[in-house]
């Protein structure tokens, strides 16, 4: 038991740092992850981090949170999952909260209206190179195109909500995948 | 009240959010502005802010909007709504990784969900690139805050695809945005 609260402890800490450290989220995480958890704990081997990444991308939620409580769980059950999960959060959480007081303040003055004109289009440059390297590891084939480009249709133009896309969307990758079982059968 | 709504708004972005990055954004965009919560503008914002702070733009962007509207017990609400999906569902899943992982059904639910969330993610540039260039609608556009949006887009875009680091990039534009609004008649 306290060996358990040690190793808890030292799940936290693990991942508050990871959390603390991880600008932007998302993968830019899973290298700090492979270091900290595969290479200086040895919690889990290096092949073990694979895992991670596939459980984290196919199930719902920001890979952060997936990770840390993937990892958690394996290293002491329930409560490492409940201790990694609070530290991978708690950075974002108390930097943000810390921020909210100030980004209010500060955004009526003119030389900070200034500012975000031109961050908005920095951030439009970002926000397309994320795409283009999404879709670069995405698979690629007709039914993938056709996906892409109904739910681009769907959420664009028709302004159907984005919850009933991924419903339908998920439904015909299901019905697709069935069907090529059966004929391949 | 308001901290019941936020737990559930963002327990559904949460629960419907499928893969990293900005996978999320087309339910937050939809979620946030449709309660009025944001506006586009403050939005497109906030990513900047989440780019240059720790963690995840769901937890950020959850924590900054529970934080406005409620203080500390609405930030905490939304952050557990938008945390708590992923955490009963992974460890639902830990149990029975190995079954998870080699399931037909889940690799066939995944084929039809990454081309989507590209899909949406695309849908949410369009709307994005709406907010930046066209602010106050196609009319009211002017020539000169219109050709300074494209400029920096341009230059930035440039320098995104040389591997520049998004600080750098958001530094960069906020230092043009200042120059161009002092120094350009509008």
């Amino acid at each position: 038991m306290r060996a358990d609260l040690a190793k808890a402890r030292l799940l936290f800490w693990t991942f508050f740092k990871i959390g603390a450290f991880t600008f932007g989220g998302g993968y830019a995480m899973i290298p700090l992850i492979q270091r900290e958890v595969a290479e200086r704990r040895h919690w889990m081997e290096d092949s073990d981090i694979l895992d991670i990444v596939a459980i984290a991308e196919s199930t719902p939620g920001p890979i952060a949170i997936n990770s840390a409580t993937f990892v958690g769980y394996q290293v002491c059950g329930t409560f490492g999952a409940f201790c990694a999960t609070l530290g991978v959060v708690l950075p974002s959480f108390l930097v943000i909260y810390a921020i909210s007081f100030v980004l209010r303040q500060f955004s009526h003055l003119l030389v900070v209206q200034y500012a975000f004109n031109g961050i908005r289009a920095g951030v439009l440059a970002l926000l397309l190179k994320a795409l283009l390297s999404m879709y670069r590891q995405s698979p690629k084939g007709a039914v993938a195109y056709a996906v892409m480009a109904g739910a681009f249709v769907l959420t664009a133009f028709l302004d159907v909500d984005a919850v009933a896309v991924i419903l339908l969307c998920a439904a015909v990758g299901l019905l697709t995948s069935l069907r090529g079982k059966r004929r391949a059968a | 009240m308001v901290c019941l709504e936020l737990f559930v708004t963002f327990f559904k972005i949460g629960l419907f959010t499928i893969g990293g990055g900005y996978a999320m954004l087309p339910l937050i965009q939809e979620e946030v502005q449709s309660n009025g919560w944001m506006t586009a503008q403050e939005l497109v914002n906030f990513i900047a802010v989440s780019e240059s702070t720790p963690g995840p733009f769901a937890v950020n962007v959850s924590t900054y909007v529970g934080a406005e509207l409620a203080g500390l017990p609405g930030a905490l609400c939304a952050t557990l709504g938008v945390v708590l999906p992923s955490f009963l569902i992974i460890l639902l899943v830990a149990r029975c990784y190995a079954a998870f992982r080699s399931s037909a059904i889940v690799s066939g639910v995944m084929g039809g969900l990454r081309p989507a969330v590209i899909g949406m993610i695309a849908a949410a540039v369009v709307s994005v690139g709406a907010t930046v260039f066209l602010p106050d609608g196609v009319q009211a556009v002017s020539a000169v805050s219109l050709g300074c949006s494209l400029a920096i887009f341009g230059g930035m875009t440039v320098l995104t695809f040389k591997k520049v680091h998004p600080i750098v990039i958001i530094l960069l534009s906020a230092l043009l945005g200042i120059a161009a609004g002092y120094l350009l008649p509008v």
